[in-house]
């Protein structure tokens, strides 16, 4: 027993030729297994008649004075050739850019010269050389917005209007937190903690609803795992990174705060996509009721900033500062989002930042119930603060009854 | 999604410039249709309005290779056998089909794992006279089993409905061609939709023995094809290629004055029915071609899957006139082209 100890604590500390060779090893014979499949496997057996298996994907349908535009990508294993377009199950005239012939996640830009009724849905599909259709509905035709000054005005007032005013306004709370007893901040901590799991499962529910329209190969729900995971770790990184090097408790709850802001951020950043998408696909009615219910929803991210600010006291220097910062961090990236919603909706993109701040979101309410459980009166299980919890869950539910339409 | 207020989303919408103007084709592919036909206007040959809601606009992209199968060529083409006199008189008209698994192009650049006849879609189109002895050597190359089902009239153990033909193996249809009108062809193996709608059918023209009135035919074999096999057909023709005949360079070119003579046959699966449609002149409407006396007037004529007429017209001013299926969905999915009626 000893002696294996040894041996392997000797072997443990050699980085001779050996250690190199069992370290590779493994990934030498992988790939004499996987060369000697691809040239003599049983996978021979399974090569029939058959045609090859297409995937496209159309990502985006607009709507110019010269016709439709459609965005497609090839997420499958193939190559694929689109060799005719049908608009609402007639054989239309097309052009692709750069080419109607994709290979593996190749993307085209095709133009169809297809007289669109504004209001109305149309159903594009396109025909690959296998005969193979990959269809989508638009569903309702509007001239889609070019990225000129007066849209990304627009679209910048409507970012500011859903994200920054809210949350800086919610940030006004934090004079009135200030002056709470321990266990009623600790309430309203409890009540972040319920607003920021509503958001949190939101977010995720929009990013699985995005990675559904993601092309096979590009994997969308791996891809909300990977940005929900990775955001989580990089904010718990960086949060442990700054504690061994400041050892202050005000430093850490500073990097709580633009945790927080930034999880928000990310969050009203595919609130923004949604607005602008939905302004850009003619649903004017919806964008407006989101624009509404996204502004009553952020007023209380506000408050979620501003209360574990007013928990470490006054012991930060240049509070204004922190929070005027916090707040456009959270804020601000609504007006990226109504952009790229307006102008340049991709599903891969949106799936990514939403599982991003759905990853922060809950890494932030992790630290939150770590920094008020301390003391057992500080347990988000302490009646009063569970009662917080639900009512955050409660409010950003009542908020959200706002965004149906 | 929710239907907006429009009134607010045009308002919106209001200053959006054009995205990039003309997309330029960076593909190398054939040059689209709406090309050559622009160019063919600025010949002067005719002006019909451009734009988005023009003819020019629709339709497919490309050409189908013309070496496979033409159907300028098919449409005018008969075959009528190698041909003998028996020792009673009769004529005798020997014919040589080959069932094959063939891919075929069904629209520029879309390909359709087919089942044919001599290796195209439709198969040949059999002619013969009332009185003569048909006899049709049949082989099975291809990979399911198949007959050929003639209609008209003929004894039982001719029907093609029985004497399954399996790959490999063959058999000799013998009948005497009657009626004389217009008939057709497919096969009759289960599953018969399968069978059919893969492509294995064709017209068969039987002549009354005194001829009909001298005239330009041409035969037109009305079908359609589902590519993902899931029962609705993706595009529809006269004889498969779809919009081939509305493509300039495809016109089916007439003489003004001489009299033109179309045997029209159904052979779409899955729709009920299909239908021609004459623009800017009356066809003479000859209900299976088995009567040159009775004859409706009219410039649609319905029909029902194996129906088939003889339709008989002339045009007299020259110009290009549009012909389709009156179901705008067929026209628009390939089922439509014109006549180029030129000076005598």
């Amino acid at each position: 027993m000893a002696g294996e100890i040894e041996a392997l604590e000797r072997t443990a500390g050699g980085r001779g030729p050996l250690f190199w060779i069992f370290g590779l090893l493994p990934l030498v014979l992988l790939a004499g297994l996987l060369a000697l499949f691809a040239k003599v496997g049983p996978a021979g057996i399974f090569e029939a008649a058959f045609p090859p298996i297409e995937e496209l994907t159309i990502e985006r349908i607009y709507f110019t004075e010269d016709g439709i535009g459609v965005e497609v990508v090839n997420g499958g294993p193939e190559e694929v050739t689109i060799a005719q377009v049908t608009v609402d199950e007639a054989l239309w005239q097309f052009t692709a850019e750069p080419d109607a012939v994709l290979g593996r996640l190749d993307r085209a830009t095709l133009s169809i010269p297809y007289p669109w009724s504004e209001g109305e849905p149309h159903a594009v599909a396109l025909i690959s050389a296998n005969g193979v259709i990959f269809e989508k509905v638009a569903e309702v035709a509007a001239l889609s917005p070019v990225p000129d000054g007066r849209y990304f005005a627009t679209f910048t007032l409507l970012g500011v209007y859903v994200g920054v005013i809210p949350v800086l306004m919610g940030l006004l709370w934090y004079p009135f937190l200030r002056r709470l007893t321990d266990r009623w901040l600790n309430f309203f901590l409890s009540f972040t903690v319920g607003l920021l799991l509503f958001l949190g499962v939101d977010a995720v529910d929009e990013s699985l609803d995005f990675a559904g329209e993601v092309a096979p190969a590009l994997q969308g729900v791996a891809l909300v795992a990977a940005g929900m995971v990775l955001a989580f770790l990089a904010v718990s990184a960086v949060d442990r990174s700054r504690k061994v090097v400041a050892g202050a408790a005000g430093a850490s709850t500073l990097v709580l705060v633009y945790s927080i802001a930034v999880g928000i951020g990310l969050h009203n950043l595919g609130e923004g996509l949604a607005i602008g998408a939905a302004y850009t696909s003619g649903s004017i009615a919806l964008g407006t009721m989101l624009v509404v219910g996204f502004a009553a929803h952020n007023t209380t991210e506000g408050l979620a900033i501003a209360a574990p600010l007013a928990r470490m006291g006054g012991r930060v220097s240049g509070l204004v500062k922190h929070l005027l910062a916090a707040g456009l961090i959270a804020g601000a990236p609504a007006i990226l989002g109504t952009w790229l919603g307006g102008f340049a909706f991709s599903p891969v993109w949106s799936t990514l930042f939403l599982a991003i701040g759905a990853g922060a979101i809950f890494q932030v309410v992790w630290q939150i119930t770590r920094m008020m459980g301390r003391k057992p009166e500080g347990s988000v299980f302490a009646m009063l603060n569970a009662v917080g919890v639900a009512l955050g869950i409660l409010v950003m539910y009542g908020t959200g009854l706002l965004l149906v339409s | 999604m929710m239907r907006g207020s429009l009134g607010a989303a045009a308002g919106l919408a209001g200053t959006a410039a054009l995205v990039g103007g003309e997309s330029q084709d960076g593909s190398g592919r054939p040059a689209p249709a709406g090309e050559a036909d622009r160019a063919y206007r600025e010949q002067g040959e005719y002006e019909p309005g451009g734009g988005p809601h023009s003819h020019d606009s629709s339709g497919t992209v490309g050409d189908v290779d013309t070496s496979q199968f033409d159907p300028m060529k098919f449409l005018e083409e008969f075959d009528y056998g190698q041909v003998s006199t028996l020792p009673d008189g009769r004529t005798l008209r020997e014919y040589a089909v080959v069932a094959l698994d063939k891919e075929i192009e069904i629209a520029p650049g879309v390909y359709f794992p087919a089942w044919t006849y001599n290796g195209q879609v439709p198969g040949p189109t059999f002619r013969a006279t009332a009185g003569d002895l048909m006899r049709v050597n049949f082989s099975n190359a291809g990979s399911h089993p198949h007959t050929i089902h003639f209609h008209g009239v003929h004894p039982a153990g001719m029907d093609g409905v029985f004497e399954i033909v399996e790959p490999g193996e063959s058999f000799v249809y013998e009948f005497e061609a009657a009626p004389w009108g217009c008939h057709l062809y497919h096969c009759h193996t289960l599953p018969l939709k399968r069978h059919v709608h893969k492509g294995l059918y064709g017209a068969f023209i039987v002549d009354p023995p005194e001829g009909r009135p001298p005239a330009r035919e041409m035969v037109m074999v009305m079908n359609g094809f589902s590519t993902e096999f899931n029962g609705e057909n993706t595009f529809y023709a006269v004889n498969t290629v779809a919009f081939h005949h509305a493509k300039p360079e495809y016109h089916i070119k007439v003489k003004a004055g001489e009299l033109q003579r179309i045997y029209l046959v159904n052979l779409t699966e899955f729709d009920l029915i299909n239908s021609f449609h004459l623009h800017a002149e009356m066809f003479r409407l000859y209900r299976t071609g088995t009567s040159m006396e009775t004859f409706e007037l009219t410039d649609t004529v319905m029909l029902c899957q194996g129906e088939r007429a003889v339709l008989e017209f002339q045009y007299d001013t020259p110009g290009l006139y549009m012909f389709h299926a009156h179901q705008a969905e067929f026209a628009e999915l390939g089922w439509m082209g014109f006549f180029e009626v030129m000076e005598e």
